[in-house]
């Protein structure tokens, strides 16, 4: 028999395509099943995160609203004096605005660009009705800012469905039409500062659920059943409290006229002038979070911990090595998949906090899930909202295939 | 620091209780001579490896000494004790290669990494793994895993070496191809080894002397020999090997033998080696391979009625279960010799023993 | 009585009951919670259940209009009468999330005269009706012994080395930026002029400097009398009402400084496609009728938006000594340095101010 001729099977048909064929049932029956789970992932998973990343970078409002002025501003070549054409149109759309009830939407997504436009077009969309030709110099006498190059400018920028603009200020740059991107000036920059602070405090957080969980976890995995379980309730016992209760309780604990502050001064360590300010600052969110989030550390320390067996540490002893050297080079390294799962899991979920910061962190204890929070829910600029979003998701992703690099993402245990 | 009145390991009058109710050992005595091979075998729960994890230093005495080269070590921890040992799960650390694994008793010793180097070679040639030191512990079989754990325990050179149920985790070929190596590696090295086992054959093929382990106490301590022909309890007889029991009542005794009428009604005699003399219940105790099968009484012997029940064929020999003097569990082993082949199921013979092979011992219940 | 108003007295019973029916409903009505909301419930919902027989849900909500947004873009609306700020109301009925409401159907005061006169100026918008002014004024506990004066003016607030001690101030650049301004010495009627250059929020921000070390920033109405109370703060500004009510109901020993007050209305609004229109219309005529809103005014001190409703204000509901019209933003002794939010320059900046607050912040 030729040697590279396709086995086949009985009936002549080759192997692997008989094989393919017996296989294509079960893998049929394996989508089958897996099905419902995609979907619902795609649906209430991916296809959210992909629409906000999308929105992060698309904004219509100015284009589907103004339909006329559109096409007339894209040709526009940004510098030059804005035509007679364009007020007339500008007119048009203002009248179908205000009849749509629409304006506001216009505005405001202007007013992104440039603020003080928000009354600019509200108030003129109201008046537009009785602007009768020419409209450049009907407009104008309206509102003495309709002759500035700097509206048209804005107008243009934000017809521009598809806009780098959002990424740009959530890297505190501004977008511009002449001169594209330009860092703003120092004291205005907030949202780098803000994605630093984020990472500073994620993982100073994370450190310390490390330090304080590791020994809680170790006892938990070795305790005795009825003291462990004793333990582990403890550990759980935040999970049922609720979250504002938790930090609410901190913030009676912490305050400069709390407990601590109170114990302080009785020990003589503050003077009853002199009390520390324990909370409404970073400390307070790094206290807070961190109880919070301890028990997310100790239980991946725990699983990883509790299928190491006692002979390992009592090998190392026999060996001749002394119980601390035993537990740094025997144990310890065996723990790694639980600190690796216990950090990442700490750290993403710090980066992602903002009712705890919002509580007690006042005002350098904020985090940029706060500013995003306030995009989604008070300026309603869901567009930066999502851009800022997208950087973190950009950030946790970059961390994760990083952790991957290090340490390998199938060395994780969560239990 | 051995003069030659102390022995290398004792025990002495040893207890050990986890719960403060029950002792898990009874007033331990035990001494281990420098070299030797002694086994502590028994039953799950017998308190053997209990008695290795004091010796080791895992666990504490609760009363008694424990003497280490003629010194008491029962304040002295693990570490310090240069006791080599051998784990049930091998406990070799996962995240190290072999080499680092051999090594890492000799680093914790602070030797030359060229000392090092020398040893972790040697002690790879003498479990024949030269060529793994590279690998890490999961990419090896559990032979292999059980070879390096060895390994470990032998490189730092210590003079006693523990072993807990070393090869429970493997086949039974292995088992046994490892039981030589480990056999011959003691008789090469001469270390002292003390290995627990439950496994009994296990326990005869390697050792000096066994010490067998029930309800926390030794029940027997001698050597495989001994121990297998000279049982001196039930126990002992039962656990070791194969034995058939009769219960029964002591008549009389004269010169060391008792007169023995067993429940069925026969009357047998066998050395009295553990009764309470006449009139006391005893279980008389006989080796399947000691008791002959024939058509009718042989002279010398003593005889009694049987019924062959089952023949299972096995080869090298036939085995018989029969039922005799209202034991149908009655097992003789016939040689596989021409005799053999008259034996036929449901047939009535006599089964007989030498009064010498049939022990008289301390009656247990079932 | 006349056979004629017999007959109308049956056709109004007749037809109330029908108009009963047809706007039988449980409505969703949300507010800002706490002592205010309780006001409402026994100002206008009680009175309105009783009336029509309708039951009121009753919600607490944080502000702003992304709920209201969110409920009105996905076509879900719950929400049926929502308590609103001014500049929130003009932007979301700029928006499109609003029902229009018709001045003309609002009642009447008693003596006649029609609705639109009678609500104070700028007070009713095309899809919003006041109900109460508020204001933000700071506060201090006077029980507190300190070493220096009680404070007077807003420069006080300011004024570290006379009153040295932590502030709290809310966490936005709405009346915080103004009250910068005031204190530094901007008159009350130029403040929104000043603040409309570059160089006007440059000063407000440069006064907010001196004091930025010590300030505590609050976000919750609820929490600046919670601050004061806990000694967490000598000075906090806070909305006038929950300070009164902090003093009144909580006995707390609070005095309020109205030098700089800024004032500000909240409003009715409907989101567009309420399922219950008929009904929510119904209630805003009712609660803003010249008897609720001075009924309202005797359990917080809010000044109710209609003139024809000052005369009627009484006392307090718990304690027949205070005089409820002497605690309101607008008495003649409050009011002397008063300045009312301006929410078209909020339209116009918040954006951007609140962007330049938050880096304020983060520096």
């Amino acid at each position: 028999m030729d040697a590279t001729q396709p086995i086949t099977a009985a009936d002549g048909t080759p192997l692997k395509k008989k094989l393919a064929q017996a296989m294509f049932r079960s893998k049929l029956r394996a989508a089958g099943l897996v099905a419902p789970l995609l979907a619902f992932v795609l649906a209430s998973f991916i296809f959210p995160i992909l629409a906000l990343m999308w929105q992060g970078v698309h904004n219509d409002t100015f284009a589907r609203y103004m339909p006329n002025l559109t096409e007339e501003l894209r040709v526009w070549d940004g510098v030059s004096e804005p035509t007679e054409e364009m007020y007339a149109l500008l007119v048009a759309d203002l009248k179908q605005n205000r009849a749509d009830k629409t304006i506001g939407k216009v505005a405001s997504r202007v007013n992104q660009e440039l603020a003080g436009t928000r009354s600019l077009f509200t108030s003129t969309a109201r008046k537009a009705k009785k602007l009768e030709p020419p409209y450049k110099e009907a407009l104008i006498k309206t509102k003495k800012k309709w002759g500035q190059l700097e509206v048209w400018q804005a107008m243009k920028l934000t017809n521009q469905s598809l806009t780098p603009g959002y990424y740009a200020t959530s890297l505190d740059a501004v977008y511009t039409v002449d001169s594209g991107f330009v860092m703003k000036e120092e004291k205005r920059q907030i949202y780098t500062k803000l994605f630093v602070r984020t990472l500073f405090i994620s993982a100073t957080v994370m450190l310390l659920c490390l330090l304080l969980g590791y020994p809680v976890a170790y006892l938990l995995a070795t305790l005795p059943l009825k003291y462990s379980n004793l333990l582990m309730i403890m550990v759980l016992l935040p999970f049922w409290t609720s979250l504002l209760v938790r930090t609410t309780a901190w913030i009676a604990i912490l305050q400069s006229q709390g407990v601590v502050n109170d114990l302080l001064v009785w020990i003589g360590v503050a003077s009853d002038e002199g009390r520390f300010s324990l909370i409404y600052n970073m400390t307070g969110t790094i206290v807070a979070m961190t109880h919070i989030l301890l028990p997310f550390m100790i239980l991946p320390l725990y699983s990883v911990m509790k299928t190491i067996p006692p002979s390992y540490m009592r090998a190392a002893r026999s060996l001749g090595a002394t119980p601390t050297r035993a537990f740094i080079k025997v144990y310890m390294p065996q723990t790694v998949p639980g600190i690796g799962a216990g950090g990442l899991l700490v750290f993403i979920l710090a980066i992602g906090y903002y009712i705890t910061p919002a509580l007690v962190g006042g005002q350098d204890g904020q985090l940029i899930s706060n500013m995003i929070a306030y995009h989604m829910q008070k300026s309603l600029n869901w567009s930066l909202a999502a851009a800022l979003g997208g950087i973190l998701l950009g950030g946790v992703l970059v961390l994760y295939w990083a952790y991957d690099r290090i340490i390998g993402i199938d060395n994780m245990k969560l239990g | 620091m051995l003069d030659g009145s102390d022995p290398f390991v004792r025990f002495r009058n040893v207890q050990k209780s986890y719960d403060g109710e029950t002792l898990v050992v009874k007033n331990l005595n035990l001494e281990i001579e420098a070299g030797e091979f002694v086994t502590m075998l028994g039953p799950s729960g017998s308190g053997k490896t209990t008695c290795l994890m004091m010796l080791a230093g895992f666990e504490t005495a609760t009363h008694g000494e424990i003497e280490l080269g003629g010194s008491p070590i029962n304040n002295i921890p693990p570490h310090k004790r240069g006791i080599g040992m051998v784990f049930q799960n091998y406990a070799l650390f996962p995240h190290m290669t072999v080499a680092e694994n051999l090594a890492f008793p000799l680093k914790v010793r602070k030797m030359t990494p060229a000392e090092v180097e020398e040893k972790v070679k040697r002690a790879l040639d003498m479990v024949q793994m030269a060529a793994f030191g590279d690998r890490k512990p999961a990419q090896l079989s559990g032979g292999q895993q059980q070879r390096i754990a060895l390994a470990r325990a032998l490189v730092f050179e210590p003079e006693l070496v523990l072993m807990d149920e070393p090869l429970g985790a493997l086949d039974k070929q292995l088992r046994e191809h490892m039981q030589y190596e480990i056999k011959h590696i003691h008789e090469n090295l001469g270390v002292t080894v003390v290995y627990v086992t439950h496994d009994q054959s296990e326990a005869l093929t390697m050792s000096n002397r066994i010490a067998v382990f029930d309800d926390g106490v030794i029940q027997q301590l001698a050597d495989p020999v001994t121990l297998y022909e000279r049982p001196e309890n039930s126990f002992v007889a039962q656990f070791i090997g194969e034995n058939n029991t009769m219960p029964g009542v002591v008549e009389s005794v004269a010169k060391g033998v008792a007169s023995v009428k067993l429940d069925s009604g026969d009357t047998v005699k066998a050395l009295a080696i553990n009764t309470d003399g006449k009139g006391s219940r005893t279980s008389l105790s006989v080796r399947p391979e000691r008791c002959v099968v024939s058509q009718k009484k042989t002279a010398g012997l003593s005889s009694l009625k049987g019924r062959l029940e089952e023949l299972i064929y096995l080869g090298d020999h036939v085995r018989c279960r029969m039922n005799v003097a209202g034991n149908d569990e009655f097992i003789v082993k016939v040689p596989n010799t021409a005799d053999h082949l008259g034996l036929e199921i449901g047939a009535e013979t006599y089964v007989g023993w030498k009064t010498d092979d049939c022990r008289a011992l301390d009656f247990k219940a079932g | 009585m006349s056979a004629l108003t017999k007959k109308i007295v049956a056709l109004a019973g007749v037809s109330a009951f029908v108009a009963g029916n047809a706007v039988a409903a449980d409505l969703t009505v949300v507010s800002w919670g706490g002592a205010y909301t309780k006001s409402q419930v026994e100002a206008y919902h009680k009175p309105w259940m009783a009336s029509t027989g309708n039951t009121i849900i009753s919600e607490d909500y944080g502000g702003g209009i992304a709920e209201i947004k969110a409920q009105v873009e996905s076509g879900n609306v719950t929400w049926d009468v929502v308590d609103v700020e001014l500049s929130d109301a003009i932007r979301a009925c700029d928006e499109g999330l609003l029902e229009e409401i018709d001045h003309s159907t609002l009642p009447a005061a008693p003596d006649g005269t029609p609705a639109v006169d009678d609500f104070l100026p700028g007070t009713l918008h095309d899809c919003a009706v006041a109900n109460i002014v508020w204001s933000s004024v700071y506060v201090y506990d006077s029980s507190k012994v300190r070493n220096w004066n009680a404070p007077k003016t807003m420069a006080d607030f300011f004024n570290t080395d006379a009153f040295p001690g932590k502030r709290g101030m809310r966490k936005s650049p709405k009346v915080t930026m103004e009250f910068a301004l005031i204190a530094d010495g901007v008159p009350v009627s130029e403040v929104y002029d000043v603040l409309g250059t570059e160089e006007g929020i440059e000063r407000a921000f440069a006064k907010l400097d001196t004091i930025k070390d010590d300030v505590i920033w609050w976000e919750a109405g609820a929490q600046p009398p919670q601050l004061l109370a806990d000694g967490e703060v000598i000075f906090t500004t806070a909305w006038n009402g929950r300070v009164f009510n902090a003093v009144a109901a909580e006995d707390q020993t609070f005095e309020m400084v109205w030098d700089g007050q800024i004032y500000d209305l909240d409003l009715w609004v409907i989101p567009k496609g309420s399922k219950n229109v008929e009904a929510a219309l119904d209630f805003v005529r009712f609660s803003t009728a010249t008897e609720q809103l001075a009924n309202q005014a005797s359990w917080i001190s809010y000044g109710p938006a209609r003139a024809s409703s000052v005369p009627l204000i009484g006392t307090y509901h718990d304690n027949p000594e205070i005089q409820m019209a002497d605690h309101m933003p607008t008495a003649p002794g409050n009011f002397a340095n008063a300045l009312q939010n301006d929410f078209e320059f909020w339209a116009d900046n918040a954006d951007d101010l609140n962007e330049r607050f938050n880096a304020w912040l983060a520096q």
